[in-house]
C-alpha cells in the first residue's frame, strides 16, 4: 500500500486544479468541500500509509517510489520520485494533519471574503508543494517543492492585493527568500558537479565516501544549503520578511509561517545531516545562527503591539531553537520541537484569528483587554498554546521538546555553555513576551466589544490542537520521567542520536534551571504587565528607554540597515539608469539604421539626371574593379 | 583612306561636343546631323558601306527629323535658349565631367593595355550582310519589326492629347 | 573597295570618346529633348563599336547588330518623343528636374 504515496501530494494538487479551472463559479459549500476535502482526503491516506509504515515497516525502513523520469540529459537523470522513511512519515503527517485542521478553520474564517475560491486554490497548491518537498527523493524535486511554497507564500501574503502594502509585504517575502534560494541553487550545482547525483540517499553515501571531514567542498556545500535554509526559515540575516508577512490572512500565517513552510529549512538540514556532519564549521554556524536568532527575535517580540507580529517573532525565535538543536547534533530533538511547535503555534495563530475576527479586524493588543471573560473560546486555547510555547513544566508539550534542546545544547559534544546560556535566556524571554501578550490582551478591562463568536468549524481545530499541545510531549519522556524516548527511537533509523556527555546529576540541575526560566518568566510578566505596569511606563519615558524600545521593535534595526545598504542604492541606480545603458545599445542600433535609412532616402531625389549619375558612378567602380584587380 | 578616317572622326567628335553644349535646341540638332554624316563616312572607311548608308538614311534622315518635328511642335525658340543658358552653369559640368573623364580613362586603359594585338580592318560586303540577315538572323528581323510596331502604337497612344481632362 | 589601314584600338577609341560625350550630355542637360539626343549619341557610339568588331572578324554579324540597334533607336525615339510631349502637357515645362515626385 506504500505505492499509494503519490496520492498524498496529488490530491491537494487536484483540488487546486479544480478550483483554478472553475474560477470562482462554484458555490461556497462546493468550494469548501473541494478545498478542505482534498487536504482531508490526503490526510486520511497519509494516516493510513503512516500507520502501515509504523506497524509493518518495509525493508531497511525506507521505501522509494519512482513515478517517472523527469529529465534525461547527458547523464543527468533526476526523477519524480517519492521517498518514505521515518522522517518523511512524520513530516507528511504533520503537514497533512495540521493543514487539514487549518483548512477546516478557514472555511468559516474566510466565509465572507470575495476571494474564497482563490484562497483555497492557493492553499491547496501550497499543501501539494509542501508535500512534494517533504516526500521528494532527490534534491531537484525538493527544490521544485521549495519554489512552489515560496510562490504560494507570495500569493497568499498578498492575498488582499488591492492594498498596495500587502503587495509590498508579499514582494519582500519573496525577494528575501530568493536570496536564500540562490544560495541553495549554487549548493545543488556544487553537489551535482562533484558527486554526480542529486538523489538524496546516494548523494549522502557518496559525500561520506569521497569527502573527508572538514574538507572545503563539504563546508562550502553545507554553507550554501544553510543559506537556503536561513532564507526560507527566516533566520538571521534573512529574517526581516516574516513579521511583514503577517499582512496575509490569519490561516495563511498559521499554515505557512508557523507550521510548515518556515520549517522547510529545518527539514532540509535534517535530510542532509550527513553533509553537515562532514563540515563541523558549517554545523557550528547553524548553531550560532540559531542561538543569535532566538535571542534577537525574543527581544523584538517583547516590544510589538500587533498580536500577529508577536507570534511572528515568536516563530522566528522557536525556529532558532530548532537550528540550535541541529547545530549541536540533536537532530531528533529538532524534529520533535518542529512537530510540537507546529501544533502550538498553529493553535496560537488560529486563536488569535478568533480574536481578530471577533473584534472586527483589530490587531493592536493595547486596544484589546478583558477577553478572558468576553471570549473564553479564544482564551483557553490561547492559554494552552502559550503555556506550550513557554514550556511550562510537565503540563505542556513544549516543555518536553524545548527542554530537550536546552539540555542538548549543554551536554552535546558539539554544544557549549554559551549556547546553553543563550537558550536559557531565550526561554526566559519566551515566557516573558508570551504572557505579556496574554496579560495585556486577555486580562484587565475590555476596551473593544466582541462582535462575532466562532462557530463549530473554527472550534474543532482549536480543541484538537489544544489537546495535542498538552499531551504531545508523551512521545518523548525524558530519563527521570519513565525514560521513554519513543520519538528519538523512531527517528533512529534516519537521524543519528546526539553524543551526550553530561552525567545524570547535571541533567537534573539543568532541568530545574529550565523550569525556573519558564515559570520565572511568567511571574516576571505578571509583575511587569499586570501588577505594576507603571514601572515600565516610567522606563519607557526615559530617552534611552524609548530608544531601546524603538530599536527592539524595529527588529534590531535590520530593516533600517537593509533599506540603507541595499534598497536605497538599488533605487538610486535604477533612477540613474532610467534610460537604460544596455538598452541604449539596442536603441543605438535603431538610431544608426534610421540614420542610414535617412541617408539612403536622400539619394532618392526623383531627379533623373541624378540617377544617371549614380549609374555612371557605379559603372566606374565596377569597371575599375574588373580592369585593375 | 587613313586620312579620311582621321579627319572624319575628328569632325564627329568636335560636332558632338558642340551638340551637347548648344543652348538653342535646333542648333544642337543641326550639329547632330553633321556628326552623324561624319560617322557615316567613318563607317565607309572601315569597310561597312551598308552601315554607312543606313546611318545616313535612318539616323540622320528619320530620327533627327523626328526630333526637329517635335521641337517645332513645342515651339522651343529663343526663350528656351535663354533658359538653357541659365541651367548650364560651369558648376553643373564639374561632377559629371569628372566622372565621365574617369570612365573615359578606364575605357582607354582597357583598350590599350587589355587588347593584345593591333588587328586590322577588313571589308564586309553588303551582299554578305543581306545573306546573313535573311539567313540565320531572320528571326531577329521579325522581332525588330514587332518592336517597331510596338513603338508605333505606343507613340500614337502616348502622343494623343486628351481634350476632356485639362 | 578601298579600306583604311587603321588599328582596331583607334576605331574603338573613337567609339569610347563618342559614348563618353553622349553620357556627359545626358548628365548635364536638363531639357528632356536634349537628354534624348544624348541617348541617341550613345546608341550610335555602341553601334560603331559593333561594326568595328564585325569588321575585324570579317563577319556580317557586326553590321547586323548595328541594324538592330538602329531599329531599336528608331522605336525608342518615337516613344520617347511622345512621352516628352505628354511631359510638356503635364508640367508645362521641359525641365526634367520638374518630374521629381518619386522622391524617397
Amino acid at each position: 500500500m506504500f505505492h499509494l504515496i503519490w496520492l498524498v501530494p496529488l490530491l491537494p494538487l487536484i483540488g487546486f486544479a479544480v478550483l483554478t479551472f472553475t474560477q470562482g463559479r462554484l458555490i461556497r459549500p462546493a468550494v469548501a468541500w473541494v478545498g478542505a476535502g482534498s487536504v482531508g482526503l490526503s490526510a486520511a491516506v497519509a494516516l493510513w500509509i503512516g500507520a502501515n509504515f509504523i506497524l509493518h515497516p518495509p525493508a531497511g525502513h525506507a521505501y522509494t517510489l519512482t513515478v517517472w523520469h523527469w529529465i534525461s540529459v547527458a547523464g543527468f537523470r533526476p526523477t519524480v520520485g517519492f521517498y518514505l522513511d521515518n522522517l518523511a512519515v512524520i513530516m507528511m503527517l504533520v503537514v497533512t494533519f495540521v493543514g487539514f485542521l487549518i483548512h477546516l478553520y478557514s472555511t468559516e474564517y474566510m466565509a465572507e471574503d470575495s476571494g474564497y475560491s482563490r484562497f483555497f486554490a492557493y492553499m491547496n497548491l501550497f499543501v501539494a508543494s509542501m508535500l512534494t518537498l517533504v516526500l521528494a527523493d532527490n534534491l531537484l524535486l525538493l527544490y521544485l517543492g521549495w519554489e512552489g511554497v515560496g510562490l504560494c507564500s507570495y500569493l497568499l501574503v498578498g492575498f488582499w492585493y488591492r492594498d498596495p502594502a500587502n503587495g509590498e509585504a508579499a514582494r519582500k517575502a519573496f525577494v528575501v527568500t530568493r536570496v536564500g534560494d540562490v544560495a541553495l541553487t549554487i549548493g545543488l550545482l556544487l553537489l551535482y558537479t562533484h558527486l554526480g547525483t542529486l538523489h538524496i540517499q546516494p548523494l549522502m553515501h557518496r559525500a561520506a565516501e569521497q569527502w573527508p571531514v572538514g574538507s572545503s567542498l563539504a563546508t562550502a556545500a553545507a554553507f550554501l544549503v544553510l543559506g537556503g535554509a536561513v532564507g526560507k526559515s527566516a533566520q538571521l540575516p534573512l529574517q526581516t520578511w516574516l513579521p511583514d508577512a503577517m499582512a496575509g490572512p490569519t490561516p495563511v500565517s498559521a499554515l505557512i509561517h508557523a507550521a510548515t513552510m518556515v520549517t522547510a529549512g529545518v527539514y532540509l538540514i535534517a535530510r542532509t545531516h550527513v553533509l553537515f556532519a562532514l563540515a563541523p564549521d558549517a554545523q557550528l554556524a547553524v548553531a550560532a545562527v540559531g542561538a543569535a536568532t532566538l535571542l534577537l527575535a525574543g527581544f523584538s517580540a517583547l516590544t510589538q503591539r500587533d498580536i500577529k507580529r508577536v507570534l511572528a517573532y515568536s516563530t522566528i525565535s522557536q525556529i532558532g531553537y530548532m537550528f540550535l538543536a541541529l547545530g549541536v547534533g540533536a537532530w531528533a530533538a529538532a524534529i520533535f520541537h518542529l512537530m510540537i511547535h507546529a501544533f502550538f503555534k498553529a493553535l496560537l495563530f488560529l486563536a488569535s484569528g478568533v480574536v481578530i475576527h471577533a473584534l472586527d479586524d483589530e490587531h493592536d493588543i493595547f486596544k484589546m483587554g478583558g477577553l478572558r471573560r468576553e471570549l473564553p473560546s479564544a482564551f483557553w486555547p490561547f492559554l494552552l498554546g502559550g503555556m506550550a510555547l513557554s514550556a511550562v513544566p510537565f503540563i505542556s508539550a513544549g516543555f518536553y521538546s524545548k527542554d530537550l534542546i536546552i539540555l542538548d545544547a549543554w551536554s552535546s559534544s558539539a554544544g557549549s555553555p554559551w549556547l546553553w546560556a543563550a537558550a536559557w535566556i531565550g526561554a526566559l524571554m519566551t515566557s516573558l513576551y508570551t504572557f505579556r501578550l496574554i496579560f495585556i490582551a486577555f486580562f484587565g478591562e475590555a476596551k473593544t466589544r466582541v462582535r462575532k463568536r466562532p462557530g463549530v468549524r473554527m472550534m474543532v481545530p482549536l480543541v484538537t490542537l489544544s489537546v495535542l499541545s498538552v499531551i504531545g510531549g508523551c512521545l518523548e519522556l525524558p530519563a527521570y520521567m519513565g525514560n521513554a524516548p519513543l520519538f528519538t527511537n523512531f527517528l533512529h533509523t534516519v537521524l543519528p542520536s546526539v553524543h551526550a556527555l553530561a552525567a545524570s546529576r547535571t541533567e537534573t540541575v539543568l532541568e530545574l534551571l529550565s523550569g525556573v526560566a519558564s515559570l520565572g518568566g511568567i511571574y516576571l510578566a505578571y509583575l511587569l504587565f499586570l501588577r505594576y505596569p507603571e514601572w515600565l511606563r516610567g522606563f519607557a519615558r526615559q530617552p534611552w528607554g524609548a530608544a531601546l524600545h524603538r530599536f527592539w521593535a524595529g527588529d534590531w534595526a535590520m530593516d533600517w540597515l537593509y533599506d540603507r545598504v541595499l534598497v536605497r542604492p538599488y533605487h538610486w541606480f535604477a533612477r540613474v539608469n532610467r534610460s537604460d545603458a544596455i538598452d541604449s545599445v539596442y536603441r543605438g542600433l535603431a538610431v544608426v539604421s534610421e540614420a542610414i535609412h535617412g541617408g539612403l532616402s536622400d539619394t532618392q531625389t526623383g531627379v533623373m539626371r541624378w540617377y544617371a549619375l549614380t549609374m555612371v558612378v557605379g559603372s566606374v567602380i565596377v569597371l575599375s574593379i574588373s580592369v585593375f584587380l | 583612306m587613313n586620312a579620311t578616317f582621321y579627319v572624319a572622326s575628328i569632325v564627329a567628335v568636335l560636332t558632338t561636343m558642340l551638340v551637347i553644349t548648344r543652348t538653342h535646341v535646333v542648333h544642337a540638332l543641326l550639329y547632330l546631323v553633321v556628326s552623324l554624316l561624319a560617322l557615316a563616312l567613318v563607317f565607309y572607311t572601315l569597310g561597312a558601306p551598308f552601315a554607312a548608308a543606313l546611318e545616313v538614311i535612318v539616323y540622320a534622315g528619320a530620327i533627327v527629323v523626328l526630333f526637329v518635328f517635335v521641337v517645332m511642335m513645342l515651339n522651343l525658340g529663343s526663350q528656351s535658349a535663354h533658359r538653357e543658358r541659365r541651367w548650364m552653369t560651369p558648376a553643373t559640368w564639374l561632377g559629371p565631367g569628372l566622372f565621365s573623364a574617369v570612365l573615359l580613362g578606364e575605357l582607354i586603359y582597357s583598350l590599350y593595355v587589355g587588347l593584345p594585338g593591333r588587328e586590322g580592318v577588313n571589308v564586309v560586303p553588303s551582299r554578305l550582310v543581306g545573306m546573313t540577315l535573311f539567313g540565320p538572323y531572320v528571326l531577329a528581323v521579325e522581332l525588330a519589326s514587332m518592336l517597331l510596331l510596338a513603338g508605333l502604337v505606343g507613340a500614337y497612344h502616348l502622343g494623343r492629347r486628351e481634350h476632356l481632362q485639362h | 573597295m578601298p579600306v583604311a589601314n587603321v588599328a582596331l584600338n583607334q576605331a574603338l577609341l573613337l567609339a569610347a570618346v563618342l559614348f563618353t560625350l553622349g553620357l556627359l550630355g545626358l548628365l548635364v542637360r536638363r531639357n528632356v529633348i536634349m537628354m534624348l539626343v544624348s541617348l541617341e549619341i550613345m546608341l550610335n557610339a555602341a553601334g560603331l563599336a559593333f561594326v568595328v568588331a564585325g569588321s575585324r572578324w570579317q563577319q556580317a554579324d557586326g553590321q547586323i547588330m548595328f541594324i538592330l540597334i538602329l531599329s531599336l533607336a528608331a522605336a525608342e525615339v518615337a516613344v520617347g518623343l511622345a512621352l516628352a510631349l505628354q511631359f510638356y502637357h503635364r508640367f508645362h515645362t521641359l525641365d526634367a528636374d520638374a518630374a521629381s515626385e518619386l522622391r524617397g
